[in-house]
């Protein structure tokens, strides 16, 4: 039966292409637009590492005390951490797994004299950063906790940094110049990238990952700079001690906690060490701390940009829009066909069937336009990526899940902008029509 | 004009002219809201430096290593920046405006201050930077050779004197006598500097839309120090026409001057302005689209379902010019029908357009919409609405009255 429909919908469109091609471009359109922005918008809220992301944990702890100052998060926390709470932190040993970890830079002299020395964004940080975040290997590994005990100058680079110095070889063993310094390779990485960049937020959250990653302890000897930022609260002392020994806040910091239990523990162990900073006297304010998840810090550093929440609502408002065109339209063409249905009803059709024979045309219009959607959503990428920032580039792929959704959504839409002018038109008395003629 | 007949036809018609209305509404609502923000963003992408532009250029330099000898290196570098063919001036610093990257601080009047009396951009500067930036000293004087300190990794010298922008002396002396009186800065509570020249205007590295400096944009200090770090900008202003010779002659001069080192971006001001306003340009032309795109679809709604009347009626129609009705009669009765229609949907249309507004204003620190944008987006959808019903007004009009006396 549904087959016959189907011919009766394809014929009874071909009869009126004017309206059937301003309903299928409406829903194109909409669908389109609405696509695009959902498609950015599903990019920057993602979750960039969905095996884990609720055991992996930002601790965070009041080191300023009740003071007002700019960029303050909602519950006056801050997003970073000092010095000494890292080292606390890290030699507590509280979680099963923890790093902290920061932005560094260095200028790379190549082994080639050929090429000019080039900066290279690294990550100093823990051995357990790899293990933490799921980070795939290609050749060699993380190194051991003890060389991050010995302050080892090794490094893991990235596959793009590897291709560039070593063309993709295994380049465990060799080592690069960094600052006039030599490292071993211990480590190279396959491509990692999760987005948004959740270990570190700060600055681009859309910013590609480091290319070197060497033990913390040994950037601390050597006083490398944090490349991210630094606030302070007052004045830190001069030099590269002054630093360490302030409130300044500069360093990201993880724990892995297997489960809920876990998590309790360590917020109890966490909100323990506040207090005791409060009972010898280097907070003179109550203890106040915080651990969120990947997902719950996201959402608190505002990952998703006001810019993509205002086009999803645009876009969708827009579909809205291109519906209740749609809408008229099938009302206009359902109803310019009274006469047709009339025939049909006397001649034994009931209203299930009309009702059947018009969600199907319908049907058939919303398919078309979502094809047609997809094909301007591919459009509608193309020109976001040469009208947005570079950052948001790697965001704009139509993924399989993405076409899916764009297929339903036109579907459904059609279907439901649909029932009303199909309802109506199950409603045409036989009698009635059959006598108007 | 004959009303009560189009309402009645209305009453039988009710769903379609529901559906017009509110897909004018919803029309409206997103036309006059994103109007606004496209000019908004404009507006905000537009607001001066006030720097020169169109003949500064930015080197970011970086060491490779730790050079023992940074002070001299630096000092040979702006020797060398200067003495160029074709280069105005050159200074070293931490920063520039147009980067969204800088270092912040708090100015205070008093030593014991809590709360900071107004934030601030720290620049480096020295006795070149005025002129390399091209910025207009309004008050006071420039900085000494004698003034400038040296900012290394060990050191930040306390600062001898400062130089301020007019938005920062008027906010931390709103009586207008800024230049002479002394302020704390960086968190140093024990020397307060001396304002010893105002300039009209240089902009915070800071400067999207909802940046912690939003409110301070303007308030730039400049510190009388060579910022002689592993890491820094190199400002170069030159004649001109003559900016990208000048970084390219520079550029090679610098590696020759010294190997060991990355010049990691260089990069013309006007580049920086263009890439850190990308996505406010971005979002205004996007938004531009589905504007047009969007009227176009209601006006082709619009011309659907009128149609469709028309085809609908166009027995009545034929009677109506049987009994004497003119085609002006017919054309006028469609767009007295589209414009009751129209601004039944532009009233719904403006309040569903502040209520978005309302909500966009709490959840994205958006400003409130001015209401010029409401009856802008409000006439638009009027007259959108009166040339799309034109098209089947007109046909509707060319029925003959004929019509009337055959049956159907």
């Amino acid at each position: 039966m549904s087959g016959y429909y189907l011919a009766l919908a394809l014929r009874s469109l071909k009869r009126n292409v004017v309206l059937t091609t301003l309903m299928i471009a409406a829903i194109g359109v909409g669908i389109g637009a609405s696509m695009t922005t959902l498609t950015v918008f599903r990019a920057m809220s993602a979750d960039p590492i969905p095996q884990k992301s609720s055991q992996l944990f930002v601790p965070q702890i009041d080191n300023w005390g009740p003071i007002d100052h700019l960029g303050q998060s909602d519950d006056k926390l801050e997003d970073q951490i000092d010095y000494i709470d890292a080292m606390a932190f890290m030699n507590a040993h509280a979680a099963p797994h923890q790093a902290a970890s920061y932005a560094v830079t260095f200028a790379l002299t190549p082994a080639d004299t050929q090429l000019k020395p080039f900066k290279a964004e690294g990550r100093a940080t823990y051995t357990d950063f790899f293990s933490m975040f799921d980070v795939p290997f290609q050749y060699g590994g993380p190194w051991s906790a003890a060389d991050d005990q010995g302050r080892v100058p090794v490094v893991v680079i990235s596959h793009e940094l590897n291709e560039k110095l070593f063309a993709g070889a295994n380049s465990v063993g060799r080592t690069i110049n960094l600052d006039n310094e030599d490292y071993r390779v211990i480590g190279v990485m396959r491509h990692w990238e999760p987005m948004p960049r959740f270990y570190d937020l700060t600055n681009d959250p859309f910013s590609k990952s480091a290319q070197v990653f060497l033990p913390f302890t040994r950037a601390i000897d050597r006083q490398m700079a944090s490349w991210g930022n630094t606030n302070c609260s007052k004045r830190a002392d001069s030099g590269w001690d002054g630093l360490l020994r302030s409130n300044c806040i500069w360093i990201q910091y993880w724990v892995e906690l297997p489960d809920a239990a876990a998590a309790d523990g360590y917020r109890r162990w966490l909100n323990n060490y506040a207090l005791e900073q409060t009972r010898s006297g280097r907070f003179q304010w109550p203890a106040y701390t915080k651990l969120r998840d990947v997902r719950a810090w996201l959402r608190y550093q505002h990952v998703v940009s006001n810019e993509a929440s205002i086009l999803v609502l645009v876009s969708f408002s827009f579909l809205f829009v291109c519906l209740l065109n749609a809408m008229g339209l099938m009302l206009a063409k359902f109803m310019g066909r009274a006469a047709d249905i009339g025939v049909r009803r006397a001649l034994g059709a009931n209203r299930r069937e009309i009702l059947m024979q018009c969600l199907i045309e319908a049907g058939v219009v919303g398919l078309a336009g979502g094809l047609l959607g997809l094909a301007l959503t591919g459009l509608g990428l193309l020109g976001l990526r040469s009208l947005l920032s570079k950052e948001a580039l790697e965001l704009t792929h139509l993924d399989l899940p993405g076409v899916g959704i764009a297929l339903v959504l036109a579907v459904s839409a059609a279907v439901i902008a649909g029932l009303y002018p199909t309802w109506r038109a199950a409603q045409v008395q036989p009698a009635w029509q059959l006598k108007a003629q | 004009m004959e009303v009560r007949p189009i309402l009645s036809a209305m009453a039988r018609n009710k769903v379609g002219a529901i559906l017009v209305a509110v897909q004018m509404a919803v029309t409206l609502a997103i036309l006059c809201n994103a109007l606004f923000i496209i000019q908004q963003r404009l507006a905000l992408s537009e607001r001066p430096s006030g720097t020169d532009e169109a003949n500064i250029f930015a080197i970011s330099n970086q060491w490779v290593g730790h050079p023992e000898n940074l002070p001299s290196l630096v000092q040979t570098d702006l020797t060398l920046l200067r003495s160029l063919p074709g280069v105005v001036d050159a200074y070293v610093t931490n920063s520039y405006p147009l980067t969204n990257s800088g270092w912040g601080d708090g100015a205070d009047l008093k030593p014991d201050q809590k709360t900071s009396t107004a934030h601030m951009a720290r620049y480096f500067a020295d006795e070149h930077s005025i002129n390399t930036l091209g910025l207009k000293l309004i008050a006071g004087r420039n900085f000494t050779a004698a003034e400038i300190g040296e900012k290394n990794v060990r050191d930040s010298p306390l600062p001898v004197a400062l130089i301020v922008t007019r938005a920062l002396a008027n906010e931390l002396f709103p009586a207008g006598n800024a230049l002479g009186q002394s302020i704390y800065t960086s968190g140093n509570k024990t020397q307060p500097a001396p304002i010893i020249g105002i300039v009209d205007r240089l902009q915070v590295p800071w400067v999207a839309d909802v940046s912690w400096a939003k409110d301070w944009t303007e308030n730039s200090v400049l510190e009388p120090a060579r910022f002689v770090m592993k890491e820094s900008y190199y400002l170069v202003r030159t004649q001109p026409g003559q900016l990208q010779s000048v970084m390219r002659e520079s550029q090679q001069q610098l590696f020759q001057a010294h190997g060991a080192r990355v010049l990691d971006k260089v990069e013309p001001l006007s580049d920086a302005r263009r890439e850190i306003y990308r996505d406010d340009r971005g979002l205004a032309v996007i938004l531009a689209v589905v504007c047009a795109v969007l009227l176009a679809i209601t006006a082709f709604g619009i011309v659907g379902l009128t149609s469709y009347w028309v085809a609908q009626r166009r027995r009545q129609i034929g009677i109506r010019r049987a009994l004497g009705a003119t085609r002006a009669n017919i054309v006028r009765y469609f767009q007295t029908e589209n414009l009751m229609i129209a601004a039944a949907g532009a009233t719904a249309g403006v309040a569903l357009a502040v209520a978005v507004n309302l909500w966009m204003v709490s959840s994205f620190e958006m400003q409130r919409l001015h209401s010029i944008y409401a009856i802008v987006g409000a006439v638009v959808v009027l007259l959108l609405g009166q040339a799309a019903v034109l098209w089947p007004a007109l046909r509707a009009a060319s029925i003959p009255p004929a019509l009337a006396t055959r049956s159907a």
